[in-house]
């Protein structure tokens, strides 16, 4: 979970001040602040310069200019790993959306067996990547794993050996590992909806389907722009699940920018240029962060709860 | 898909064609949700049965039916191979990071509401913990990285431990905050009259009308650390600092062969979050989508 993303935030200022003095709770703040400069800041303005150097990861960093850059930005692999690290975002968000707000829509009715069923979906959100990896490595052989398994050959292939195959498992177990987070996001999203809406439709005689148009879905803008930020944004971050998985490969295949920064730094030893791709990374993050904020309006400080 | 499309417009005319288009709706959602259910629960019945299976007889069988002999060697096997140490140092990982982040960011958080906008310092370390919400711990590993190194404590859990507080921070700090600032103002200013400290106040009045906060966000954070892959491969080195992740990624290299045994250290390595979540479900999934909803 570490590599979720962050939420898009809604930037209260602490405006309800409970009237202390400030003198006596600032030193309050101040281990976290710490802790935090040490650890996040310096290390985000340390990515920066360290694209200016030259470092094997065990000796000496040493200045070199524009060094890294050059090299980065002149080898033709870097737009190949955009562009995959897009594809991965853009196929994992479009299959995702609609199957976790069904499923959220579906989640937040509160039946029994409903609940029961909810219990089970979230089991991969516990595991691992690491372990998810791993299960689906050994259950995607085309000899010995689900397509014997269940007597379909069409499910027998070889996944992980085929370019085309290999992007669309990794972006089929991304979804079993976060389709349960987002279900959840949308369940509470739809618990929100105020009943009362449901009722004033029902007396002007629009069906259920109509009511998940008409309804259901725009009171749900503010939590699929959520949903959407966080699966984006956090889709620049798989790095175990596609490390162990797919280790980048067939042949580049699913290579993504986080992998790519660390097969670089801490496997070729070119830090530097590792540490251009992570600029890049936490540029790529930033852009999209912002422009799916603008997306929803700027302010979200408005009630979530359209027209109610 | 098909079924709406197919099902609709044969009996489009007849009476009350919404209720019956609502009803296909239901039966969409119904029949995808049992269908995902499917697609969840098959792998976790394959690993399970896979580790108690023998590995001659693994190539031989149906990979989905139930093992012919069920066996435990795998299981054996796994901690033989020193897995209690790894569980060991994943505790203490865990433990030793989220405690003291989730008791700083309450600290920071309660600074914050109760003088964050008389004090110009309080505002600004506020926007800095909403800022590095922003901040993906894979763009910074090999900064964090070298500060290790200077700091003598590569290959340690500490080296672990000091990032992961450090990450578990901003969305602490957001959610804790979010919660103190229902605390009603009037009970400060009691506190205040009785001659409480803001430390007292902290601990007496803060603390327990937050405590559920307190513990999703306890939850959350000790779930991300419990699984983390990236700090423990990137920081540590040698056997003894291994935690779980990676070394179940580390035995998959091993016996990447043996799969039954590879499936056992799956099982055994998730098992104590399975019963964590049998234990203490409904503050599990609330902690999960910790922020997200208030």
């Amino acid at each position: 979970m570490t590599t979720l993303a962050a939420p898009p935030v809604r930037v209260v200022a602490p405006s309800t001040d409970t009237g202390g003095r400030s003198g006596r709770v600032t030193w309050m703040a101040v281990p976290a602040l710490l802790m935090f400069l040490a650890f996040a800041v310096v290390p985000l303005l340390g990515v920066l310069a360290l694209s200016f150097t030259t470092w094997d990861g065990l000796g000496a960093v040493h200045p070199s200019g524009l060094t890294s850059w050059r090299a980065v930005l002149a080898d033709p692999g870097l737009f190949h790993t955009i562009g995959v690290t897009f594809l991965i975002m853009g196929l994992s968000w479009v299959f995702q959306t609609p199957l976790s707000l069904l499923i959220g829509v579906f989640l937040a009715g509160h039946q029994r067996y409903r609940e029961f069923l909810a219990v089970l979906y979230f089991i991969p959100l516990l595991l691992s990547s690491a372990a998810i990896a791993i299960t689906f490595k050994a259950l995607l052989d085309p000899n010995f794993g689900i397509g014997a398994g269940l007597g379909l050959p069409i499910l027998a292939q070889d996944w992980l050996g085929d370019s085309k195959l290999a992007v669309g498992v990794v972006v089929f177990v991304v979804s079993w590992q976060f389709i349960p987070f987002h279900s959840l996001i949308y369940q509470g999203g739809v618990r929100q909806i105020p009943a009362s809406l449901y009722e004033a439709a029902q007396i002007d005689g629009a069906g259920r389907f109509r009511q998940f148009l008409s309804i259901t879905l725009p009171q749900l803008k503010y939590t699929i722009i959520t949903s959407s930020t966080l699966m984006v944004v956090g889709s620049l971050t798989f790095f175990d699940l596609i490390f162990i998985l797919t280790s980048g490969g067939p042949a580049d295949a699913t290579s993504v920018l986080a992998l790519d920064m660390y097969q670089r730094g801490f496997q070729a030893s070119l830090m530097g240029p590792a540490s251009v791709i992570a600029v890049i990374l936490v540029l790529t993050g930033l852009v999209l962060a912002l422009l799916l904020r603008r997306l929803g309006g700027g302010s979200g400080d408005d009630s979530q709860l359209e027209g109610a | 898909m098909a079924t709406m499309t197919t099902v609709v417009p044969t009996q489009h005319k007849t009476a009350a064609p919404q209720r019956r288009r609502s009803r296909n709706l239901n039966w969409l959602g119904g029949s995808l949700s049992w269908l995902w259910l499917f697609v969840v629960m098959l792998p976790v019945y394959w690993i399970v049965i896979t580790s108690f299976k023998q590995q001659s007889n693994y190539y031989v069988q149906n990979p989905l039916a139930p093992p012919s002999e069920a066996t435990l060697s795998n299981y054996r096997l796994v901690i033989e191979s020193d897995f209690a140490r790894y569980f060991v140092n994943s505790v203490i990982v865990t433990i030793g990071a989220v405690l003291p982040a989730v008791l700083i960011s309450f600290m920071a958080a309660y600074a914050i509401i109760r003088a964050g906008r008389r004090s110009r310092f309080l505002r600004l370390t506020n926007s800095l913990f909403l800022m590095g919400l922003a901040i993906p711990l894979q763009a910074v590993i090999i900064p964090v990285y070298l500060i290790i190194i200077r700091l003598q404590m590569y290959d340690t859990l500490l080296a672990i431990i000091l990032p992961s507080i450090a990450f578990s921070i901003p969305l602490s700090v957001l959610v804790l905050s979010n919660f103190i600032r229902d605390v009603p103002r009037e009970l400060f200013e009691s506190m205040r009259m009785d001659g409480a400290t803001e430390w007292g106040t902290l601990w007496h009045l803060a603390f327990p009308l937050t405590r559920p906060a307190l513990v999703t966000v306890t939850i959350y954070n000790g779930l991300g650390i419990w699984n983390g892959f990236l700090l423990p491969l990137i920081l540590t080195q040698s056997a003894d600092q291994r935690t779980m992740p990676l070394a179940l990624w580390d035995f998959q290299g091993q016996y990447g062969v043996n799969v039954p045994a590879v499936a056992a250290s799956v099982v055994l390595t998730t098992l104590p979050i399975l019963i964590l979540y049998a234990i203490g479900r409904r503050q599990l999934l609330s902690g999960l989508t910790a922020g997200f909803s208030k």
